[in-house]
């Protein structure tokens, strides 16, 4: 119903958007220094040999190697998957170093021994590695490039049972728990990024929670890529026996670089009957500079299942992060009454793209799963929501709800939905619903008519936007995150 | 407080207020009544800075300042208060939040802390008593499914936590019932006082029963044609607004 002036009056006001959306610079990424470290590196480039100077490096026992080793030979066969609404110069392989370490004088046998530096790092990053330090009771695996430097609270936690230490170390301490759950939610013959993350990885983190017990504090791993012309390959492992919960975070960031920076992870997550794990990330890779040169290309698989009955595994994400973001943290519910939950906010801002979203496999009885993917897009930036539904044949009286909203600030951006359903039961209840909606001018001079500068109200009103997600992050990341959507923000919308 | 001399402004090639010229002094109630379309929410919103209006002569002092050069957020930080005639809603920004930040970003202005919780809480209670609003519409979304009188409600309700120097309510009486008008009247008159003054659109007598003003003006095609005392507005109830036009045009020839 818009009459003349009123699509004039439109215009006007794009006009005055635009122009005050290319006036304003944005704020610089907080998180793009360097630390100036010696660092202990494999030849540039991706062969057999490569993979076998990462498994000498970290002393692997054979079966480790072997594991290696095939998916390297799967992944020569493989191609990069094209799918995805994303474009992207080809990535060359052989250009990327694939083990980083930094050098540390002496190897650290306790957490006072930690290289001044490293430490320095970290702390600039806020992330505590001191223990006395303890205010809100997270535990912290601190992984720089391709090593974990230190892992908090080890000892308390192996008081109750719980196992928390960097995949290196669980691969020599834990061969058993490992050799039967590595691999087993997220193959390595899943995907092209799958293959390649089981030939190289070189670190990640690895939480066990046995039966019964309720892990006594937050757990959390902060990813930093430091050094340059490297990718990052690191391997998270959850495996929550029965009755047991957990609630495990996880971080990054990275130093601005003209050139894009490869990070391929996998994450797994097992919950046997019984076990609940929360899953959060806040995602801030440097996002590449307001041309679109540099920032990290993000290509994560991620997946749960829920193993036993009446599991529930729940991701939930705040990406702002990255020049591209290819992933999908996914749930299997196997067992019976099993509940699977995403809740994602994306942001994309300058040149950013993400295509991002989840899968939920039923194939138990009486098995949810709910989706709440909230999608804000400014810039020139895409971004894109793909979900997956599927409801396999047995898998009777499954329950889904979908809720996809994108938010677009400017006209130069796009918001893009994917949603896919597979029913195959038709006593399934799959619902789905999307909106998509712009920061209007009028809700601007509303809040600017209350004193509120267009900054303030911008934040306002995307916090406003992603408060379902954000409600569920745990309370001492909510306050950051919610200070990082404004930032990644600032200065889109006039 | 407010001085406006021959004000003009347009909308794209539209001149739409063509020479206003009104002083409201400190304790001053006035109202302005006009026909649809004759610009009375175009002043409202050029007072408040709406950019997409073109102010093109000229001027406005407001408490010794050049409101036209204020950036909208600061006219409402000197003072400047605006209750719309169609306030927006904005999705999961709970009303007490959103007030919560307006009332800090003032006082952050005028150089004082942050009202800390209880604070705010106290001074919450305080003023919903005033406008009788209810606690559970405050934690909802602002404006999200508010009806049309709840909407104007809660406009008066952050008035009155803003204590405005200047409050220009446009047409906050048209969608409420009887009881919800005598209950918003009654709260302007609370806030009433020597050092503050209101500027009311409206098109009804009747609101002008509670809330009596000390001078009517009638706008009419982009001027103020008439201004007078509250008889005007018995007036203009009673003859509608042909007499007013039949007097313009014969001015005018
Ligand atoms: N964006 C616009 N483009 C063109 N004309 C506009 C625009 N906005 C308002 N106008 C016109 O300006 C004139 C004054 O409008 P305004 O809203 O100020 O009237 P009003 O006196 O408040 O009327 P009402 O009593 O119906 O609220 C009207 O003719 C209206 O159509
Ligand atoms: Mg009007």
């Amino acid at each position: 119903m818009l009459n003349f002036a009123d699509s004039k009056l439109e215009q006007i006001m794009q006009e005055e958007q635009e122009d005050i959306l290319e006036q304003i610079t944005n704020s610089d990424y907080k998180y793009g220094f360097v630390t100036d470290i010696e660092a202990d590196e494999a030849p540039m480039g991706l062969t057999e040999d490569t993979v076998k100077f990462i498994s000498a490096k970290k002393n692997e026992p054979s079966w480790m190697l072997e594991y290696r080793l095939k998916a390297f030979r799967h992944w020569q066969t493989m191609e990069t998957p094209e799918w995805a609404n994303l474009t992207f110069p080809a990535i060359n392989y052989q250009d990327i170093i694939y083990y980083s370490a930094p050098k540390q004088k002496v190897a650290p046998n306790s957490l006072d021994e930690i290289d001044p530096e490293l430490r320095k790092t970290f702390e600039k990053l806020g992330i505590s590695l001191d223990e006395q330090k303890r205010i809100s009771g997270i535990a912290v695996d601190a992984v720089i490039d391709s090593v974990s430097v230190a892992t908090t609270f080890r000892e308390e936690l192996s008081k109750v049972g719980v196992i928390f230490c960097s995949m290196s170390d669980a691969i020599q301490e834990h061969p058993d728990l490992i050799k039967k759950h590595l691999g087993s939610v997220v193959p390595a013959t899943d995907n092209y990024f799958t293959a390649l993350n089981a030939a190289v990885f070189s670190d990640g983190s690895f939480c066990y929670i046995p039966k019964g017990v309720r892990c006594p504090m937050e757990l959390s791993t902060y990813f930093r890529i430091n050094a340059a012309n490297t990718g990052q390959f690191e391997r998270t492992l959850i495996v929550a026996e029965e009755g047991s919960y957990v609630s495990y975070l996880e971080g990054c960031t990275a130093p601005m670089r003209d050139e894009n920076q490869l990070h391929a992870a996998v994450v797994e997550i097992v919950a046997m009957e019984k076990a609940e794990v929360k899953y959060s990330t806040v995602q801030n890779w440097y996002p590449g500079d307001k041309e679109g040169k540099g920032g990290i290309y993000n290509f994560v698989t991620k997946r749960g299942i829920c193993a036993g009955n009446h599991s529930k595994i729940s991701w939930t994400q705040v990406e702002t992060g990255s020049s591209i973001t290819w992933k999908y943290p996914s749930v299997i519910l196997k067992g019976d009454y099993s509940i699977g939950e995403f809740y994602s906010v994306a942001v994309t801002n300058n040149y950013q793209q993400a295509d991002t979203g989840t899968k939920m496999v039923h194939l138990g009885k009486n098995t949810r799963s709910r989706i709440v993917s909230k999608g804000i897009s400014a810039g020139k930036s895409q971004n894109s929501y793909r979900g997956l539904v599927s409801v396999a044949k047995n898998a009777s009286d499954a329950r889904n709800f979908s809720q996809c909203d994108s938010l677009l600030l400017g006209d130069k951006c796009g918001a893009h939905t994917f949603p896919y359903i597979e029913v195959k039961n038709n006593t399934a209840m799959v619902e789905h619903e999307a909106t998509t909606s712009k920061i209007g001018e009028d809700q601007i001079f509303y809040c600017n008519q209350r004193g509120i500068d267009t900054e303030t109200a911008v934040a306002l009103i995307i916090n406003g936007f992603a408060k379902e997600v954000m409600n569920q992050l745990p309370m001492e990341f909510a306050v950051e995150a919610q200070k990082l959507l404004a930032i990644s923000l600032e200065g889109s919308v006039g | 407080m407010l001085k406006i001399e021959n004000l003009q402004a347009r909308i794209e090639e539209k001149e739409i207020l063509k020479g206003i010229n009104l002083e409201i002094k400190p304790g001053e109630v006035h109202a302005i009544m006009g026909p649809n379309g004759s610009g009375k929410s175009t002043l409202a919103s050029v007072l408040a800075g709406r950019e997409a209006y073109e102010v093109t002569g000229g001027s406005v002092d407001f408490l010794g300042k050049d409101l036209l050069e204020l950036s909208p957020e600061d006219r409402a930080k000197e003072g400047l208060f605006l209750a719309f005639q169609y306030p927006v809603e904005i999705p999961g920004v709970s009303t007490t939040n959103f007030i919560k930040t307006a009332v800090n970003e003032k006082r952050k202005y005028q150089g004082l802390d942050p009202l800390d919780a209880a604070q705010f809480l106290r001074t919450m209670k305080e003023k919903m008593k005033l406008v009788q609003i209810d606690q559970s519409l405050l934690s909802r979304s602002l404006n999200e499914g508010f009806s049309g009188g709840e909407k104007k409600r809660n406009e008066i309700f952050q008035m009155a936590m803003l204590e405005p120097k200047l409050a220009i309510l446009d047409e906050t009486d048209s969608g409420l019932d009887i009881d919800a008008l005598r209950i918003v009247a009654n709260g302007v008159n609370e806030l009433r006082s020597a050092n503050n003054a209101f500027l009311v659109v409206t098109h009804y007598q009747r609101l002008l029963d509670y809330i009596v003003p000390d001078f009517v003006h009638v706008l009419y095609n982009g001027r103020i044609v008439r201004s007078g005392t509250k008889e005007l507005a018995l007036e203009l109830e009673e003859k509608g607004y042909d007499f007013i036009k039949a007097e313009v045009e014969k001015e005018t020839v």
